[in-house]
């Protein structure tokens, strides 16, 4: 299945060369034209003689991570996050460390050292490191650069129930959803696009943009669910197995209306289960998009992921299969009667 | 301009939402430009075409206003909502607001331990529903509310709802109105979704390809008791930006407007914002770049259901602008 396949993989923000390759393979076959733009966004098409709305769907390769930034003397690696981590998650984890993949833990000062203040809260990234077994900088500096990026290290697994668990979701269920929706044609140009560095900032998606200039673009995402004990219901952003999540406005775009309005009419009309996304935070790449030349009407459709951003975060695959029915049956109407 | 001014703060507008204020103003010009058309953002673009020789200018107002999002019905019919734009939770209790079917709510507090604890996940509308099914009948998530609109004027100054930026709306809208020929290429843009981070003004910019900008937008003030020292006051005239948060005045066309004003004795005077952008940020930076300044309207309580301005600084304002864009030699401010 692409989807445990690309969970498994690794790509931070700059890096995603693996991921990259990964759905090229996957996809090259089903497409008129694949290539890799100078930001590193992976770009297919289908159709580009078509008459019909340019649509562009998009969903984001990269996911969060850590830069290691110093040596110790110890041989010891310190190192910031690329993208937003949560820093309560980090501590005892299992890492991979640079290309080679070298196996790490996240290591702090053990608690009965710590002073009572400091067990208060949570480890700071400047107490935090990670050990890779060696005894000294020197030894370190044969298997680690600075600059070199170390993921988390987790297996895609089932837990039964339709759920599973793994890291990144965020946002490889968008791209797991557009490589497979390669397999269909539909009757207007459509680009499949995989963008960089979104979780740094939107970087990959506007350059992408601007080059594909599109007339209608179509975010797919993971985001958060928050229906967890302790938390009350007006507070939940989304909750994981009530079906794919529509954005209205989160902080970088507005969505679409009349897409948003096609979306819900497409669902209603064929009993797909779908939820708004009650938060207005975060952002994706259709800020950039939206934004791209003249204007782009853009919207963006989640699926709802527990504990996003972290090794391990949770999702329904029945979620998966009715976001991907969705965007397809909503990309048929899209063909038949335009926007 | 007045009478302009209370139609056009009347019109419902948040941002991501501007299709009945956009109707309203397009009402109001239709008669008077050369063309008019709605962008892909939304934004409206009417042009007033000049004889050839002269510059394109690029004029924004932006007609969205600030709201609230309802983004959840509870079982008993209240909604949870969020902000739109730059909305306080702490200027909100018991303040009414209205959805663009004229649906009413009020706004309601939890019990809070203390005003330090107030925000917005403890604040509810209440629209008057007995139930979530009653509530449901009336608005749905996504839905937008805007302050009740209410126009009080004493002759001289007004105090009312959305005059940040619909006062900006109204002083293009009476340039086009009395403008006659000009020089100059005159595209006058009132945008959407400057609220939320001036995300009209750029792709309207980059479809337009401007010589030269200017946003047409509110500030605020220092002159209201211990406030923010703040060197513009209301009653003292057109304020010329020089800088704010979001972009730094051109400096030709910051010193044509001095220059314009003394020439023709209107009052100016000009603006440091410490705080706060306008569409000249996003315009400034389209394509290879856009000479780009801000005439601003002293405006007090910005953000409020209840914004202060003076008739005569919106008076002006438009008397500068008119002189702006019938300049016959605007091609020096950005020409070496």
């Amino acid at each position: 299945m692409l989807l445990e396949k690309l969970i498994n993989a690794t790509g931070i923000s700059s890096r995603e060369k693996e991921i990259r390759d990964l759905i090229r393979e996957e996809i090259k076959d089903n497409v008129d034209e694949i290539y890799t733009d100078k930001m590193g966004n992976l770009i297919a098409c289908k159709g580009k003689e078509k008459d019909g709305q340019k649509v562009m769907l998009a969903a984001h390769m990269d996911e969060v991570g850590l830069m290691i930034t110093e040596i110790t003397s110890d041989g010891l690696l310190k190192f910031q996050s690329v993208g937003g981590i949560d820093k309560r998650v980090l501590v005892s984890k299992p890492v991979l460390v640079g290309e080679d993949k070298m196996a790490g833990v996240i290591g702090a000062k053990a608690i009965h050292l710590q002073k009572k203040s400091e067990r208060d809260k949570p480890i700071d990234f400047d107490n935090l490191y990670i050990d890779i077994g060696v005894n000294s900088k020197k030894e370190a500096e044969k298997y680690v650069e600075l600059g070199d990026v170390a993921v988390f290290s987790s297996e895609y697994e089932e837990l039964g129930n339709g759920r599973v668990i793994g890291k990144a979701f965020d946002d490889r269920v968008g791209c797991s959803i557009i490589a497979e929706l390669t397999e269909y044609d539909f009757d207007m140009p459509v680009y499949y696009v995989f963008t960089v560095q979104e979780e740094v900032g939107l970087r990959g998606a506007g350059v992408a943009a601007f080059d594909i200039a599109p007339d209608i673009a179509l975010v797919l995402e993971g985001t958060t669910a928050a229906d967890v004990p302790e938390n009350k219901e007006h507070r939940y952003s989304t909750s994981v197995g009530k079906g794919p999540a529509l954005t209205l406005m989160d902080r970088t775009v507005i969505a679409d209306k009349n897409i948003l309005t096609g979306l819900i009419e497409v669902a209603e009309d064929n009993g797909i289960d779908y939820q708004f996304r009650r938060t207005d935070v975060g952002g994706n790449d259709a800020g950039a998009i939206s934004l791209s030349r003249e204007g782009v009407p853009s919207a963006v459709i989640s699926l709802p992921c527990r504990y996003i951003h972290s090794p391990l975060s949770l999702i329904d695959l029945d979620d998966y299969s009715k976001m991907s029915r969705l965007v397809k049956l909503y990309l048929e109407r899209l063909a038949r009667k335009g926007i | 301009m007045l009478e302009i001014l209370e139609r056009v703060t009347a019109g419902f507008g948040p941002a991501g939402q501007e299709e009945n204020i956009r109707e309203l103003i397009k009402t109001e010009i239709e008669d008077y430009v050369d063309e008019l058309k709605v962008d892909n953002m939304g934004n409206l673009i009417a042009i007033k075409k000049g004889n050839g020789e002269g510059q394109k200018i690029m004029l924004a107002a932006h007609m969205d206003e600030i709201g609230i999002m309802v983004t959840h019905i509870d079982d008993d019919g209240f909604l949870r909502f969020t902000t739109v734009g730059g909305v306080n939770p702490k200027h909100l209790i018991n303040r009414n607001f209205v959805f663009e079917d004229g649906t009413v709510g009020t706004v309601g507090v939890e019990k809070l331990d203390s005003y330090k604890d107030l925000k917005l996940d403890k604040l509810f509308l209440d629209i008057g529903a007995a139930d979530k099914e009653k509530a449901k009948e009336v608005v749905g998530i996504g839905d937008v509310a805007v302050y009740q609109k209410k126009f009080n004027n004493n002759g001289q100054r007004v105090i009312s709802n959305s005059l940040d930026d619909r006062a900006g709306c109204a002083v293009l809208i009476s340039l086009l109105k009395e403008m006659d020929d000009s020089i100059n290429d005159i595209y006058a843009v009132f945008t959407v979704q400057e609220e939320v981070g001036t995300r009209g003004a750029g792709p309207a910019a980059f479809g337009i390809e401007p010589d030269l900008a200017l946003a047409v937008d509110v500030t605020g003030t220092g002159d209201t008791p211990e406030a923010h020292t703040m060197d513009v006051k209301l009653g003292k005239g057109a304020a010329i930006k020089v800088m704010d948060r979001g972009s730094i005045a051109h400096p030709g066309i910051k010193n044509m407007l001095a220059e314009l004003a003394e020439e023709n004795e209107i009052s100016y005077q000009y603006e440091v914002l410490e705080f706060g952008a306008t569409d000249a940020r996003a315009i400034q930076l389209s394509r290879g770049g856009v000479p780009s300044g801000t005439l601003s309207i002293p405006t007090r309580y910005i953000h409020s259901p209840s914004e202060m301005l003076d008739m005569e600084d919106l008076k002006d304002c438009k008397d500068l602008l008119v002189n702006f864009v019938k300049c016959e030699n605007l091609a020096k401010v950005y020409k070496k």
